[in-house]
Formats: structure tokens, sequence, C-alpha cells
């Protein structure tokens, strides 16, 4: 590879040829600042419109001063990134783009995570001296998203997400000049554009101009109403994000501090999501077993591969994007709604509660799980079988606000029945995980052997498409996995023509998986972040007594004293559910 | 599932502009311009149809159309009046000319009357700047309009 050798503040660098000012000035240590600039290394994920202009340097022999990070390096290139020409500079960018931005920081949703307030601290802006317009648009609260485009500085992140990763193509920029704005198309709410919720948008966005519709205030009340018994369930990614609100390194497993944690807040039973993941394991698993069966004996009506429906930013996007094959998907519902299913009838009647007077809450990863318990299919009479669900972040303020001090919390366990998992269950917060669960339990029971080894370390890893066959004692069985939509997308159009060769397919919405979830602490672009909680997810699973989903002694007795077998009748009405055409149709209208 | 409210003739004249540029995302630009030089304007369903006929977001079309002032989505009128604003007409008086259109047709700029007849847009410079101040209807140039020349303009056409 040709090399090129350039002086950046008066050191030398050698780098690449093809490299950027703003990547050769990182490597030997010069953090150029940037506002719309974002890159996940590693998972081909990068934005870099040249428009903020924040991160302009001086280029010798130049006339202008250039963007760091839309300008190639070139031989002999003297650059610098400081002197008083570049600080005026950035400092002016900075005041104008301030001047057009509210100042209500106190009271904003992003504040002490905002990368435009952190740039205004770093630079040292104590005024804003220029007064002028200012743009005013609505907000828009969908079911799990906020957007206040007020608060917009036009980095396009979240239309690079939208569009390049995740192909959802819900927004774009538009209109022109000093009126643009990143919105749907005809600047109609997200709720009624092809939005799945993935929240990716939003663990992008450097300012408050997206944020999670936050339900903290309707726990705090559910809290403290005492005709409420609330109950709630913790999703395996949360744990190993959680403490990164309180300081903690990345990838540091809190499960105990938060079962503590949970219980101070005033919940009346600290359950586990993990426990609903092992039944997801056990109904999709046997409906995996169930079609590959029939596949086998020459059953051509039967289809697969199987597609995993835990993720509900994934079953949206299918829904809007792929209604022929509805019925690909595995009909298992989500571990979140197994849990309020379960929770809500077999639980509610051992403690004898009506289900009217239990308010089931879930802190998930993710902004889908808003949408997805609200779905009308999730209630009964009304009643939805989960009230609330929560993100980490939401999480971390609730505990802030009750005066816990999560970091000398004493390890608790969780509550009975619904609180017992097993390794299994744990990794469906990683990228290949769900499908890796699946094969421990789908092996055991199709080929009535003991597996020698529980670990599939091949399912495992960050490429956004990955694949495997695995040996089920002479039967090849053909694995797909994929994270980030835009790599499901790719999956989906083989199947569609019929040229994929796979019999199962794990799907999750977001890179990395659950870990990486639009729900979860900021990583501001630190892939380390996600790959040490991928890590610390795989250890929690390694350090469990029982990491295969059917050996969890509380679900054996859930399917012996309430649901009978897995994919039975019982099963199938309160754990399985069906899919709807999402799709744009054009209607002849002459 | 959400509808679209579109004639069938409408919806195979768009398909046929999309084919024309082998349905390519990168053509957008000049299948809008066709389109609308077809359908006279891209309401939102004409951009819907135009989106997925070229695999794309119904947004990024629409982040196209309202980013070019020439794309537009209301419908011109039966006789769309434009008034030149470039230089020579503008000195000339151009904007007391435009401030009395909207005046006389209850319109402003980007609009069309309530009857269909006359819609408002400003343009730069027809070459015609002897002439200035320039207005245009439909095909045909007026030159040197004065303010009060203009209800003399509008009765041709009523």
């Amino acid at each position: 590879m040709e090399m090129i050798k350039l002086t950046i503040d008066n050191k030398v660098v050698e780098i690449e040829k093809g490299t950027t000012v703003l990547k050769a000035a990182r490597k030997i240590g010069i953090e150029i600042p940037t506002l719309c600039y974002f890159e996940l290394k590693g998972m081909n994920i990068e934005n870099k419109p040249g428009g903020c202009r924040i991160c302009v340097v001086e280029i010798a022999g130049r006339k202008n001063l250039a963007p760091a990070c839309a300008t190639e390096v070139m031989e002999g290139m003297v650059v610098n990134t400081h002197n008083i020409r570049v600080l005026n500079a950035r400092r002016t960018v900075l005041e104008l783009m301030l001047s057009d931005h509210p100042t209500d920081c106190l009271v904003c949703a992003k504040a002490g995570n905002c990368e435009l307030q952190s740039m205004a601290q770093q630079l040292g802006v104590r005024e804003i001296p220029y007064q002028g317009e200012q743009s005013t648009y609505r907000k828009d609260t969908s079911p799990s998203i906020i957007r206040d485009v007020d608060k917009c500085i036009m980095c396009r992140r979240c239309e690079m997400m939208c569009n390049d990763i995740q192909t959802v193509g819900a927004l774009s920029a538009v209109n022109r000049g000093f009126t643009s704005v990143v919105a749907p198309a005809f600047e109609m709410n997200l709720e009624k554009s092809p939005c799945t919720y993935c929240g990716q948008c939003v663990s992008v966005c450097p300012t408050g101009a997206l944020t999670e519709v936050d339900h903290t205030r309707n726990i705090i009340n559910a809290l403290a109403d005492p005709t409420k018994t609330v109950v709630v369930q913790t999703a395996p990614a949360v744990r190993v994000a959680l403490g990164e609100e309180f300081g903690m390194e990345p990838g540091q497993i809190v499960t105990g501090k938060m079962a503590a944690a949970l219980r101070q807040l005033g919940f009346k039973y600290v359950f586990d999501t993990d426990f609903a993941a092992d039944l997801t394991i056990m109904e999709e698993g046997t409906e995996l077993l169930g079609r590959l069966s029939k596949h086998l004996a020459g059953d051509t009506t039967v289809k697969l591969p199987i597609l995993t429906s835990c993720c509900p930013g994934w079953v949206n996007f299918f829904e809007h994007n792929f209604p022929d094959m509805l019925d690909i998907p595995s009909t298992a519902k989500s571990p979140q709604q197994m849990f309020g299913a379960i929770a809500k009838s077999y639980f509610a009647d051992k403690i004898g509660v009506d289900r009217k007077n239990m308010v089931v809450v879930s802190i998930m990863p993710c902004l889908a799980k808003k949408y997805e318990c609200q779905r009308d299919e999730f209630k009964v009479d009304g009643n939805p079988d989960v009230d609330f669900s929560l993100s980490t972040r939401e999480l971390a303020h609730l505990i802030k606000q009750s005066n816990i001090d999560f970091n000398t919390l004493e390890d608790e366990d969780f509550d009975h029945p619904l609180g017992e998992s097993t390794g299994a269950s744990v990794i469906f917060g990683a990228t290949g995980g769900v499908i890796e669960a699946a094969c421990r339990t789908a092996y055991e029971v199709f080929t009535g052997k003991k597996l020698a080894k529980v670990d599939f370390t091949e399912l495992r890893g960050l490429e956004n498409i990955r694949q495997a066959t695995i040996d089920f004692d002479g039967l090849p069985v053909n694995i797909g996995i994929a994270h980030g939509l835009g790599s499901a997308r790719k999956l989906l159009e083989e199947v569609r023509a019929g040229k994929s060769k796979f019999h199962a397919i794990e799907i999750m919405a977001c890179p990395g998986g659950c870990i990486g979830g639009g729900g979860q602490p900021y990583h501001h672009g630190d892939i380390e972040i996600l790959k040490k909680r991928s890590a610390a997810i795989y250890q929690e699973d390694a350090g469990k007594p029982i990491r295969k989903s059917h050996e969890n002694p509380d679900i054996k007795k859930l399917y012996e004293e309430f649901l009978g077998t897995p994919c039975g009748e019982k099963s199938h009405h309160l754990l399985h559910t069906h899919y709807f055409d999402k799709s744009e149709e054009v209607i002849i209208n002459d | 599932m959400v509808s679209i409210k579109l004639s069938e003739t409408k919806i195979n004249q768009i398909k046929d502009i999309c084919k024309s540029f082998n349905n390519e995302k990168g053509e957008l630009i000049n299948v809008l311009h066709k389109t609308q030089s077809t359908l006279g304007y891209l309401p939102a369903e004409v951009q819907e149809v135009v989106a997925r006929e070229l695999n794309t977001s119904t947004a990024h079309v629409y982040g196209v159309v309202t980013f070019y002032s020439f794309f537009t989505m209301t419908p011109k009128g039966e006789f769309p009046i434009s008034i030149c604003l470039g230089t020579a007409c503008y000195v000339r008086g151009a904007e007391k000319v435009l401030d009395e259109f909207k005046r006389e047709l209850k319109i402003t700029v980007g609009e069309t009357t309530a009857d269909g007849k006359f819609s408002l847009s400003c343009l730069r410079c027809v070459g015609a700047c002897g002439l200035a101040p320039v207005v245009m209807v439909g095909d045909k140039v007026y030159g040197r309009v004065a303010p009060d020349g203009i209800k003399d303009i509008l009765k041709d056409y009523k």
C-alpha cells in the first residue's frame, strides 16, 4: 500500500494513501473536533458529509481552510489544526450554529450527553454574538421517538443510519437553505412513515433533536399507587451496559446491582426477560424443528428458512417491506411480550391479582419495544400485556432520581419463578445469540444426544452478514445471521428470489444486536464499547450453571403446570402472534 | 395497508416515464422533470409512485422535489403567470408589478387561484431585458408592464 508522509501541527505522520487529514491526525493523538463526522469502525458505518465545518484546518499553500474529515492526505502536506485563523473560524462556525439553536439546555433530554453542548464547552463559547431568525418546527411524537427538529444541526447522521445502514428510508433532508430540515416524506409524522422505531437515528444524533419517548413519570406514578402490583422484567443487553451510566467501564456486568436497584425503587417482583427468552427458544426451537422435519419428509408446502421474530424493529421492517413473506418469520412473540402474557395469566393467577391491577414494566435496550408493547394484538380487553417499556437510559435516570448509590449496591438475585434463566437466554443480547441458543436446544431435542460443546463460536462476531453450517448429527443445518436492517434486506431479497440456502436466519435490527440498541447508553461512535458489551454477554453466559433453555427448571415447571407442550394450544394462544401488511398500496381511482 | 389514490392512466404514464430512464435511481431528477411536464405538477401520490418505480424512498424523492424550486407540488393554473425578477426587470419596478398581481389575484407566489385559472411564479430573465419589466402568461410575453396595466392583461384571459 502506498504511504503518504505529511506534517500535522509540526509532527510527521505516515499513513496510507486515501486517508483523510482527520484520521491521520487521530493516528498521532490529535483529536480534531467534529460534529457531523461519525464512524463505527469495523461495521462499515461512516458519515462524512463535510457539512458542519467544525473540523476546518489550515493547509499550507491553500487559500481556504479545509474540512479535515473530507480532505485527503497528500505527500508533503503541512497542516495546522489550531492556529489563530483556524480557532477563530471554528468558533465562528459554532457560534452561528448556536444562534439558530434553542438554549433550553437545562431541561433538554440530551443535556449531559449532547455533543453540541460539549463542543461549546470545549471551544469555550460563553456568549452567542449573533442574533437573528430561528427555525421553528412542530414537535413530532411517535410511540417510541420524539423529533424536535429545532435542535437539528443538519449533521445528517440520522439520515445516513436510516437510509444507508438500515435502508428504512423514513428520513431525508428536505427543503433548502434556512428552512432545510431532516424529515419523513411530505413532512408527515414519523408514525405515518415507514419508520421501524429501531432508534438508530436516536443513538447517533449529536443533539436533542431525536430522543426517546420518556415513560419514567408513568413508572413513578404506578409505583406510588397502592392498588397496583408492579412487576419488572429486564432484557439481557441491559445488564452489560447500565453500569456505563454510573461511570463504570463498558462491559461491566451489573446484573446483581440492577436487581437490587429495582427492588429499592419499589418493584414488587423483580423478574428477568431472560426467563421469557428461554421460553422463546422452547417455542421458536419447536417451530424450527417442526418445519425442518416436514421439509425433510418431503413436504413442499413448508416455508424455509424460518426467521427469528424477537426483534420488534425487524418485525416492523418486514411488515413494511416484505408483506408478501409474512408467513416466513417464526410466529413466536418476542421475549418481552411472552413475559407479559405469562405474567398477566400464569403469574397473576398464582398470586391472586387481577391483570387490571398488575403493571408490567420492561427494561429494554430498545426503543421499538415501546411501540411493540402498545400493539393492539398484545392487549386483552384493552389492557396491555406489557404496560410500559423503559430504555436502559431511562432506568438509569430513575435510579439517579431515587438517590440510589448504584455503584455500592450489594448484588441481589431475581425473584422466582419468572427470574430463573440460563446462559442461552443471556446471549439474546448479542448478534447471533438467539440462533446459538436455538441451536443448543434444537440439537439436543432433534438428535436426542447431549452436546459435547455448548459454545457455537462460529455463530459469533460482528461482521454484518455471517453464515455457518451446524452439524445436527449428520444433518447439515445452514444458519444465516444479519444485524442491521440493510444486511437483513440483502438476505431477505435472496429468500424472495428463491436463492436462499438457509434453514434458519437470525435478524436483529441494530448493528451489534441488542447491545447496540437504540435505548442503550450513548456510545458516541466508540466501537470498543460495543465490543466490550458483547464480550460481557458471552462472559455472563459462560458463568451460568445452566446454559440450555430446555434445562431451565422453572420453564419445565411452567409447561408442566400451565402450558402443556411447546407450540401446544395454550402456547399458541398466549405465546404466538401474527403479522400485518403495512406496505403502501397504489389504489386505482379513475 | 396505506392506500394511494391515483388514476390508472396517470400511474401508467409515470411508470412509462420511469421505464424510459431504465428505472434507475440516479435518474430521479430527469424522471421528475418529465413527470412534471406531463402531469403539470408533482403531488404526493405521484412521488409515491416514482419512489416505488425507482426503488428508492419517498422521503428521498420528497427531499429532491423540495430542494429544487423548479419542482412544484401544487397544480399550475390554466394560465400560469411568471414575473421576471432578473436584475433589469427588478430595477425597473418588477416587484411592484408582482405585488399588484398578488393583490389582484389574492394569491401569493407558488399558489393557484381557487378557480384554477391563474397561478403565480417568479423567474430570472427571459432574455428580453430591453422590454423590462417582463411578464409571461403561458408562452406569451408582455413587455414594459406597469402595475396599472395588470387588469388589462388579465382581461385577455377572463
